[in-house]
C-alpha cells in the first residue's frame, strides 16, 4: 500500500478515518475553551480592559478637566456622603478638583508606567536570560553574576536615589523601574531555555542550518512567550505599586499630574475628616494591581500544557 | 569532489566529553566515541547497533556536523567534513530523531516545521516553498488539512511523518535516523519502516540507521556497525553479521532478540554478566570482558585491534593475527 | 448490555477472576470507555500477558484490579476477585493492606517507583514491617536473602545505597525483590523491561519467570512488546480499544490468530531469517479512534481490510472457540484463518517482485 493510502486509509467497504478521527482542538481553541471558564481571567481581565479604555479616552470620559481648581467647590463629598452631588460622584479634592476626573487621568499614569517599565525590562531580562540559557559556560556565568548582583539592590532604595537625583519625570521612572525589574524574566527565561535547548527541535534546526540568533529568536522564543507574558502581567503590578509609593513620598510623578500615588499623598491632610480622599485612589491601586494579577494567573492556567482545571 | 570515494567516510573518528560539575571538581573524561573508522556507500542502509550508552547517538551528531570530533576526521565524498561550509553540509545530511514529541516544536504549525529548512536557505519564492511542502506532505502520507495544524493534534506516527518530511523538504542525500521507531506502537512503527523503505528507493537516498531493535534492523540494513562503549567491535554486511555472528557481544545480542515465536520461549543469557560497565571508567583491555562467556586471560589485559575477517571488521582477541599466530 | 463474557468458566481457585469489567473516566468532553467488557483470570503458577498498543486499556485495568485509578474513574463490574474476595466491595484501607502485600507490582520505570532519598534496605524493610510481617531485623535478613534470590550481588552492602546509584537492569532487580518481600501471591507487572537494554531485557525477564515458578505466584505482565509475550506468556488477552479482541493460549494466539487486528500486529514485527530482509512489513493502517462518547460496532473496523457492512453496528459478539479461547470479530474462525492466508501469500507475492 502507498503511504499516502495508508494515512487516508479508505478501506475496501468505505469506512474512512475520518470517521473515526476527532480531531485535536488547536492550541488555540483549547486556551479559548478554558478561558470561558477561568472567572479569575474573566474578572482580573474585564477590570484591567475597562481601566485600559478610561485611560486612553480620559479627555472623553471624565466629567471635568483634572487640573482645573475651583476653590468654591473644594472638599465635597461623594454622592454618598453628607452633602454628595452627583455633579462630583465622587466628590472633590482640597483645590476643589473633580477626584472622578483626576482618577481617570490618573489611570493613564499608573497604566503608561507599568506597561512601559513591565515591556522594557521583559526584553532586556528575556534577551539575557535567553543568551545565558543558550550558551551556556562562561556567558552563562556572567549571565548569573549579572542577576546575582542585581538581587543584592534594594529596589526601592536604589529607585528612590535614582530618582532624587534625576527628577522624577515619567520617561526616568520608566527606565529605573525597567532596570529593577529584569533579573526575574532573565532567571525563568533562562532555566526554560536550558531545558529547550537539549530537546531535539533545536538539533533539527542546527541540522536544518539556522544560525544561532535565528534559533534564538524563532525556535526558543515562542516557547516562552507564556512565562514572560505571566512574568510581566506580575512586574506590572509591581511596577504601578512602586510608582505609587515614589509619588507618595513626593519623588515620583510631580504635581499637579494626577498620579493615584500622589493624590493618596495629597489626601493626606485630610486624613481624618475627609478620608475618602485617602480611600478611593488606594481602592483604586489595589484593585488595579488584584486584577493584573488575576489576569496574570489566568494566562498561567490556560496556557500550561496541561490542564489545571 | 571525489565521485568514487564513499559518501561517508569515518577515519578513526573519536569524541571525548570532561564529566564533572563545579571547578572544584576533577573532570573525567567519557569516551563517548573511540577510533571508530567507517564508510557509508552512496545508496546503501548503514545500520549502527548497540545498547544505550554505546556512543551511536554521538556518531550520529558528528556525522550531521553538529558535533565536532575530538579525533579524526570525518569525509564527505572525500572532502573533510570540517573543511565544508557548514550550510552546504546541512544540505545534504538531514536527519530524523527518536522522539517525535521533542524533535517538534510545539509552538509552530506543520506548513512552518517542514519549510525551516526551505526558509533557511532562502529555496524558492514563498509560494514554491508552500507548494514544496503540500507535496512533500502527500510524499510522507500526511493529508493536507493539517497544514496549519500543531503538533499536539497529530499522533505520535503523524508527528514521525513530519519530522521525515522536515528532514526531505531540502532534498538531501543522507537521512541520519536516530532510532526513528522506537518511540512508536509496533503497527505505526510498520508504516514509518515501510514508508522509509519506499522513500529511500524513490528518491536514492542514503541511510545512516541507529536503533537498538536487531529485528528491524536487520529488515532494513545492508550494513550493520555493532558498537560498544564508544568502539567498533563488529563492522560487516547484514548478511554476515545476522547469519554468522563473530563476536560474542553480536551473538550476545541477536541471541536477546524476543520474536513473536512461543515455541522458542526465553533465550538463555546467563553468561553474559549482569552489570553494564561504567563508561566513566571501563575495564581495563577488552571493555566487554567482564561480560563475555569466553573471555581469556590476555581480554583484560590488551585492547584487541581490530582485524579484518573475510571483508569484515572485527575487534576481538579471538579473531585477527595473535590468535592466527598463536 | 449483554454480557458475553460472563459464562468464560473460571475456578475458585483463581488469584483473580475479572468478568464484565467496564472502566469509564470522566474527561471534560464526555465518558471515555476506557475498558470496556473485560474478562480474564490468573490462577497460580501461571502467566497471563496483556497486550496491546498505547491507549488501548492494558495499564487502566490493571490499575483498576489494583484500586489505583484516580477519582474521575468508575469500575462496575459482574466478578472482580482477589482469592475469592470482592475487590469492589473493599474499602481503601483494605485494598491497600492488599497492594505490596498480596499483590506485588512492577512498574516500567524503578527510578520513579523507588523512592530516591531512602536507601534500598529502608525500603524493603519498610514494607515489610508496614504490613506487620516482623520486625526490623527480620526484614533486613529476607531483604538480603531475596537481594540475592534476584541475582544481585554483595547484597548486604547494596541495602545501603540509594537507587541512583544502581543501573536500570539492577534497579529493576531490586523492585522485584522488594515486592516479594510479603510473599504475594499475585505479580502485576507493568511494560517492566521496556526501559531496559535488550540483553538486559531477556536476564529480568528469565529472572521473573524463574521466580513465578519457584514461589508459585500468578504473573499479569502487560507490554506492547509480542516478542516478550510470545516467549513468557501461558495465556494471552488481546486489547484494541478498551475491548479485549482476542484471548487464548499463547501457542493459539500466535499461531492461529483470529482477530484481524492480532493477524495484522503479528505481521508488522519482522522476524530475522523468516522476513524477507528489506521487504515490506504488514502494517495495521490508520491509528486508534477516540474513545470519548459512545461508540457502535467494532473499534478496528476504521483500519480493517476486512471489514463488512455489519461491523458498523450494535456489539461485536465474542466467538467461543475453546475454553478460554475466544475473539470479537464478524467474521468466523475458518473465514479468519483463509484471510490470513491469503494476505499472507499476497504479501510474499509483494516481496518477489
Amino acid at each position: 500500500m502507498a503511504p499516502q493510502d495508508q494515512a487516508a486509509s479508505q478501506t475496501a467497504n468505505g469506512f474512512t478515518a475520518e470517521e473515526f478521527e476527532v480531531e485535536a482542538p488547536s492550541p488555540r481553541e483549547v486556551m479559548r475553551r478554558r478561558a470561558k471558564r477561568h472567572f479569575g481571567l474573566i474578572i482580573g481581565g474585564s477590570v484591567v480592559s475597562i481601566t485600559i479604555v478610561c485611560a486612553v479616552f480620559a479627555p472623553l470620559i471624565a466629567p471635568f478637566d483634572p487640573f482645573e481648581q475651583d476653590l468654591t467647590r473644594r472638599l465635597i463629598n461623594p454622592v454618598w456622603g453628607e452633602g454628595g452631588t452627583w455633579a462630583h460622584p465622587l466628590g472633590t479634592d482640597g483645590f476643589g478638583r473633580d477626584l472622578l476626573s483626576r482618577l481617570i487621568f490618573g489611570a493613564r499614569i499608573s497604566l503608561t508606567i507599568g506597561f512601559f517599565a513591565a515591556s522594557i525590562a521583559a526584553v532586556v531580562g528575556s534577551i539575557i536570560g535567553m543568551i545565558g540559557g543558550y550558551f551556556g559556560g562562561r556567558v552563562d556565568a556572567v549571565v548569573m553574576y549579572l542577576i546575582n548582583c542585581k538581587l543584592a539592590l534594594p529596589p526601592i532604595l536604589v529607585a528612590l536615589s535614582v530618582v532624587s537625583v534625576f527628577g522624577g519625570t515619567i520617561p526616568v521612572l520608566i527606565a529605573v523601574l525597567a532596570a529593577l525589574f529584569w533579573d526575574r524574566y532573565a532567571v525563568v527565561t533562562r532555566s526554560v531555555t536550558q531545558q529547550i535547548r537539549n530537546q531535539d527541535f533545536i538539533a533539527a534546526a542546527q541540522a536544518a542550518g539556522c544560525s544561532k540568533s535565528r534559533i534564538i529568536l524563532s525556535e526558543v522564543l515562542p516557547n516562552l512567550t507564556n512565562q514572560i507574558i505571566v512574568i510581566a502581567s506580575l512586574e506590572m503590578a509591581v511596577a504601578i505599586l512602586v510608582e505609587a509609593v515614589l509619588s507618595f513620598f513626593g519623588l515620583g510623578v510631580q504635581p499637579p499630574t494626577p498620579s493615584w500615588g500622589l493624590m493618596v499623598s495629597e489626601g493626606r491632610d485630610f486624613m481624618f475628616f475627609k478620608p475618602y480622599l485617602i480611600t478611593i485612589p488606594g481602592l483604586a491601586i489595589f484593585i488595579l494591581v488584584i486584577a493584573i494579577n488575576m489576569m496574570g494567573d489566568g494566562v498561567r492556567d490556560i496556557t500550561a500544557p496541561e490542564g489545571r482545571n | 569532489m571525489n565521485a568514487d570515494a564513499p559518501v561517508l567516510e569515518c577515519r578513526d573518528v573519536s569524541r571525548t566529553f570532561m564529566i564533572g560539575k563545579g571547578p572544584f571538581v576533577q573532570k573525567k573524561p567519557l569516551r563517548a566515541v573511540q577510533d571508530v573508522s567507517l564508510s557509508i556507500e552512496r545508496g546503501e542502509v548503514l545500520a549502527v547497533v548497540g545498547e544505550s550508552g554505546c556512543g551511536k547517538t554521538t556518531l550520529a551528531k558528528m556525522l550531521l556536523g553538529l558535533l565536532p570530533p575530538s579525533g579524526g576526521e570525518i569525509f564527505f565524498e572525500g572532502v573533510p567534513l570540517s573543511s565544508v561550509d557548514r550550510n552546504a553540509v546541512s544540505r545534504r545530511i538531514q536527519p530524523v530523531f527518536q522522539d517525535p514529541y521533542s524533535s517538534l516544536n510545539p509552538r509552530k504549525t506543520l506548513a512552518s516545521i517542514i519549510s525551516l529548512p526551505l526558509d533557511v536557505h532562502k529555496i524558492g519564492t514563498p509560494e514554491e516553498r508552500k507548494r514544496r511542502v503540500e507535496e512533500i506532505m502527500e510524499l510522507v502520507g500526511l493529508p493536507r488539512r493539517l497544514l496549519y495544524s500543531y503538533p499536539s493534534q497529530l499522533s505520535g506516527g503523524q508527528r514521525q511523518r513530519v519530522a521525515i518530511a522536515r528532514a526531505l523538504a531540502i532534498k538531501p542525500e543522507i537521512l541520519v535516523c536516530d532510532e526513528p521507531t522506537s518511540a512508536l506502537d509496533v503497527s505505526v512503527q510498520a508504516q514509518i519502516l515501510n514508508l522509509l523503505q519506499e522513500l529511500r528507493e524513490e528518491l536514492n537516498l542514503t541511510y545512516v540507521f541507529i536503533s537498538h531493535n536487531l529485528a528491524v534492523v536487520e529488515h532494513m540494513s545492508s550494513r550493520v556497525a555493532v558498537m560498544y562503549l564508544g568502539r567498533l567491535i563488529e563492522f560487516g554486511t547484514a548478511a554476515q553479521v545476522f547469519d554468522d555472528p563473530k563476536h560474542p557481544y553480536t551473538s550476545a545480542l541477536l541471541d536477546s532478540v524476543l520474536t513473536p515465536e512461543p515455541q522458542y520461549g526465553l533465550p538463555e543469557i546467563t553468561t553474559m554478566g549482569r552489570e553494564f560497565p561504567n563508561p566513566l571508567n571501563p575495564p581495563p583491555g577488552c571493555a566487554f570482558h567482564p561480560r563475555c562467556p569466553k573471555a581469556m586471560d590476555v581480554c583484560s589485559q590488551a585492547q584487541p585491534q581490530p582485524a579484518d575477517e573475510n571483508g569484515r571488521l572485527l575487534e576481538c582477541h579471538l579473531y585477527g593475527e595473535e590468535t592466527a599466530a598463536a | 448490555m449483554t454480557n458475553d463474557t460472563a459464562n468464560i468458566p473460571y475456578s475458585d481457585e483463581s488469584i483473580l477472576a475479572v468478568r464484565g469489567m467496564n472502566v469509564d473516566i470522566r474527561v471534560p468532553a464526555g465518558t471515555l470507555h476506557a475498558v470496556t467488557n473485560s474478562a480474564f483470570h490468573v490462577d497460580r503458577g501461571e502467566t497471563l500477558c496483556i497486550v496491546g498498543e498505547s491507549g488501548c486499556g492494558k495499564s487502566i485495568t490493571s490499575l483498576a484490579v489494583m484500586g489505583l485509578l484516580p477519582g474521575n474513574a468508575t469500575v462496575t463490574a459482574d466478578v472482580l476477585k482477589f482469592e475469592g474476595r470482592d475487590l469492589l466491595s473493599m474499602s481503601q484501607k483494605q485494598l491497600s493492606a492488599l497492594r505490596g502485600n498480596r499483590m506485588g507490582m512492577i512498574f516500567q520505570d524503578p527510578m520513579t517507583s523507588l523512592n530516591p532519598v531512602y536507601t534500598i534496605g529502608n525500603q524493603m524493610q519498610e514494607i515489610y514491617v508496614r504490613h506487620g510481617k516482623g520486625n526490623a531485623a527480620q526484614a533486613k535478613d529476607r531483604a538480603i536473602y531475596l537481594l540475592e534470590k534476584v541475582g544481585i550481588t554483595a547484597a548486604e552492602s547494596r541495602l545501603g545505597q540509594y537507587p541512583h546509584q544502581l543501573s536500570g537492569g539492577l534497579r529493576q532487580r531490586v523492585m522485584i525483590a522488594m515486592m516479594l518481600m510479603n510473599d504475594p501471591v499475585l505479580i502485576i507487572a507493568d511494560e517492566p523491561t521496556t526501559a531496559l537494554d535488550v540483553t538486559i531485557q531477556a536476564q529480568i525477564l528469565h529472572l521473573l519467570a524463574d521466580l513465578q515458578k519457584e514461589f508459585n505466584m500468578a504473573l499479569i505482565l502487560i507490554t506492547h512488546d509480542l516478542g516478550v509475550v510470545a516467549r513468557i506468556a501461558d495465556r494471552v488477552a488481546v486489547m484494541y480499544a478498551g475491548y479485549m479482541v482476542e484471548t487464548g493460549s499463547s501457542d493459539e494466539v500466535f499461531n492461529a490468530p483470529m482477530h484481524p487486528y492480532t493477524q495484522g500486529l503479528i505481521d508488522c514485527i519482522p522476524i530475522p531469517g523468516k522476513t524477507e530482509r528489506g521487504a515490506l512489513l504488514g502494517s495495521i493502517p490508520g491509528i486508534v479512534p477516540a474513545l470519548v462518547g459512545d461508540q457502535e460496532g467494532c473499534m478496528f473496523r476504521n483500519r480493517c481490510d476486512f471489514a463488512q457492512e455489519v461491523c458498523g453496528t450494535g456489539i461485536i459478539e465474542r466467538k467461543a472457540l475453546g475454553e478460554q479461547r475466544g475473539y470479537r470479530c464478524v467474521i468466523g474462525p475458518e473465514q479468519a484463518q483463509a484471510n490470513l492466508q491469503a494476505s499472507r501469500a499476497q504479501a510474499a507475492v509483494a516481496a518477489g517482485e
